[in-house]
């Protein structure tokens, strides 16, 4: 095993960044999907939950050449951006939104199996108590919603730490800037001698897999003995 | 507390139709399984809107299909007390008990929250988790949140048949007593007539989603002695019993009651007594196992189904016995009838006990 270059630090910090900025950003989104889902009669329910849960089962290449379709310069959101001056494709934030894409449907999943275990009756209760539907949502659902939320977060950070496939096609490979922990282990693979450095970063990221996914276990733990 | 209701409201094959005004501070909602109480309370709550109708609560229009007015949940001051204590977990007993006191309007704010507290018995569980709390503890604060939400209404939707007994005969002196001193209304929903005796007044009877009857709980009791495996159930509250060989003794004026209940440490309580566990003589029996021979006078008579009914004055209480009319024919009993009834000192159950034995002497 070689020790990590600073490239390799770099990836590490990035991988963070992006795992953390995309569980964060996406969290209120989970939140509020879920809550429609589970609360919220609706037409086109079915629909929303198909086009939630479609990353899950889509290769994360192709998810990745959507968002360049979408987010490319001349894509129908990117083109818009571009006119006031942003630039998503091969930045940081092209990583964190496929990131963010590819994870989505873990986190709404979670939080929205946790909102299914509130008892409709905790619900029925804080409203015969005088409580508005906003209050209800802030003062009892969310609250409720925690374990969902913390179960939801550590997986879809889990999955943001291995996202690959959709994060090269939108925001590239390049060292320093874009590149996280699984596109830096495919260039050493990809390289000849890069094998021991490749096995170092695959036990960096397992590492991290392994606190996560621990940390995620603890606190899993830890809300059904709170029930 | 007047409420006049007049819905209907369907959920596929079931219909629920309500008609009816009812005043009184003490209401039942009686019904079996399936006859559609726990409909009407949601309804009520405005939890659930009625297809069409509308529902008046001292004049305040909660709902009306022709006025377009539905008011929600929040704003009808209506609160509950769930069968299964619906506590909110993540909040301590404290913190449910302020839940709905923090959202009523400070005008409304007529219970004192540390008054409630010491009555309910829970100033010493306030700063504990509810999920470790006992079924009594539970059922207690929610009672004691819903009675700080300072409702104009409290519907009580079966608060006691998640209790074993014990617990359900301990809870119900609370239930009672917080209404009254607190001065406020409910509806007590039950399938269990001896809790709508003890609870109620006025009792409103639903069958299949209908209305079936309006009368006292009293009243209903009797109207289905006959129907009923258990017949007409005798609630004695019996105070200052004394002990002797095993049973417990009470003293009647002219007499003294046995009761063998298990456990003889009771000294006060509620026992109930079924009218099937009666047995009348016309003449003085010679010699009957029945620890219990009591004078009585019949002062009423009543039908329920095949069955008659023989209101009894013993002493100083009164029994109901439930015989079929050919032994009331053979044995001559009308109104004014002196007749001897034996009651085996193991037909009393007791619901609930409110002391322990006290040395005191036997019946003078």
């Amino acid at each position: 095993m070689t020790p990590l270059t600073p490239a390799d630090y770099d990836a590490i910090r990035l991988s963070l960044q992006v795992s953390i900025a995309a569980t964060l950003l996406s969290l209120p989104f989970g939140f509020a999907v879920a809550y429609l889902i589970t609360f919220v009669q609706f037409r086109g329910k079915v629909l929303l939950e198909v086009l939630i849960n479609l990353p899950l089962t889509m290769p994360p290449v192709v998810v990745g050449y959507f968002l360049l379709l979408l987010l490319g310069r001349h894509g129908w959101l990117g083109s818009l951006l571009d006119e006031v001056g942003i630039r998503l494709i091969f930045t940081l934030k092209a990583a964190v939104i496929a990131s963010a894409v590819v994870g989505f449907p873990l986190l709404v999943r979670s939080v929205r199996i946790g909102m299914e275990g509130i008892d409709p009756q905790l619900i029925n209760a804080s409203r015969t108590l005088g409580a508005r539907w906003p209050d209800t949502l802030m003062t009892v659902i969310l609250p409720l919603s925690i374990p969902g939320l913390v179960a939801g977060s550590s997986l879809m950070f889990a999955r943001s730490l291995g996202e690959f496939g959709a994060t090269i096609i939108v925001a590239g490979n390049i060292p320093g800037v874009t590149q996280t922990i699984p596109l830096a282990i495919y260039e050493y693979a990809a390289s000849p001698t890069g094998e021991s450095m490749a096995l170092s970063l695959c036990l960096v990221s397992v590492a991290i897999s392994v606190i996560v996914l621990f940390l995620h276990e603890t606190m899993a733990k830890k809300a059904a003995r709170s029930d | 507390m007047r409420l006049s209701m007049k819905t209907a409201k369907s959920f596929g094959e079931f219909t629920l139709e309500t008609d009816f005004t009812v005043e009184g501070q003490r209401v039942g909602i009686f019904g079996t399984s399936g006859s559609g109480k726990s409909t009407l309370v949601a309804i009520l709550a405005g939890l659930v809107a009625p297809d069409r109708g509308e529902i008046v609560l001292d004049g305040v229009t909660l709902f009306s299909s022709d006025n377009r007015i539905n008011l929600r949940p929040e704003q009808r001051r209506i609160a509950m007390v769930f069968q299964q204590h619906c506590l909110f977990p993540h909040l301590n007993v404290r913190n449910n008990l302020l839940y709905g006191y923090k959202r009523c309007p400070a005008e409304f704010r007529a219970v004192d929250f540390d008054i409630l507290a010491a009555v309910l018995k829970l100033d010493g569980l306030l700063d504990r988790g509810v999920t470790n709390l006992s079924g009594g503890e539970k059922q207690r604060v929610a009672l004691g949140r819903a009675i700080l939400a300072n409702p104009r209404l409290l519907l009580m939707d079966e608060p006691l048949s998640a209790l074993d007994d014990t617990l359900r005969f301990q809870i119900i002196p609370y239930l009672k007593s917080v209404s009254e001193q607190f001065g406020i209304p409910y509806l007590f929903i039950s399938h269990s007539l001896v809790e709508m005796r003890l609870m109620t007044d006025t009792v409103l009877a639903f069958e299949g989603g209908a209305l079936v009857g309006q009368t006292t709980s009293e009243e209903l009791a009797r109207k289905r002695m006959g129907q009923s495996a258990v017949g007409y159930i005798n609630l004695l509250e019996l105070d200052g019993m004394t002990e002797r060989h095993g049973m417990c003794v009470y003293c009647w004026k002219g007499g003294e009651l046995l009761l063998s209940v298990g456990n003889r440490d009771t000294v006060s309580g509620l026992f109930e007594l079924s009218s099937k566990d009666i047995i009348l003589f016309k003449k003085h029996p010679e010699a009957i196992s029945a620890r219990n021979l009591l004078h009585c006078t019949v002062i009423g008579l009543f039908e329920s189904a095949s069955k008659l009914g023989v209101e009894l004055k013993c002493s100083e209480g009164t029994l109901v016995a439930e015989i079929v009319p050919e032994a009331a024919r053979e044995l001559g009993i009308e109104q004014g009838s002196v007749v001897y009834a034996a009651v085996k000192a193991s037909a009393f159950r007791r619901l609930a006990t409110n002391g322990v034995t006290r040395a005191e002497p036997p019946c003078q």
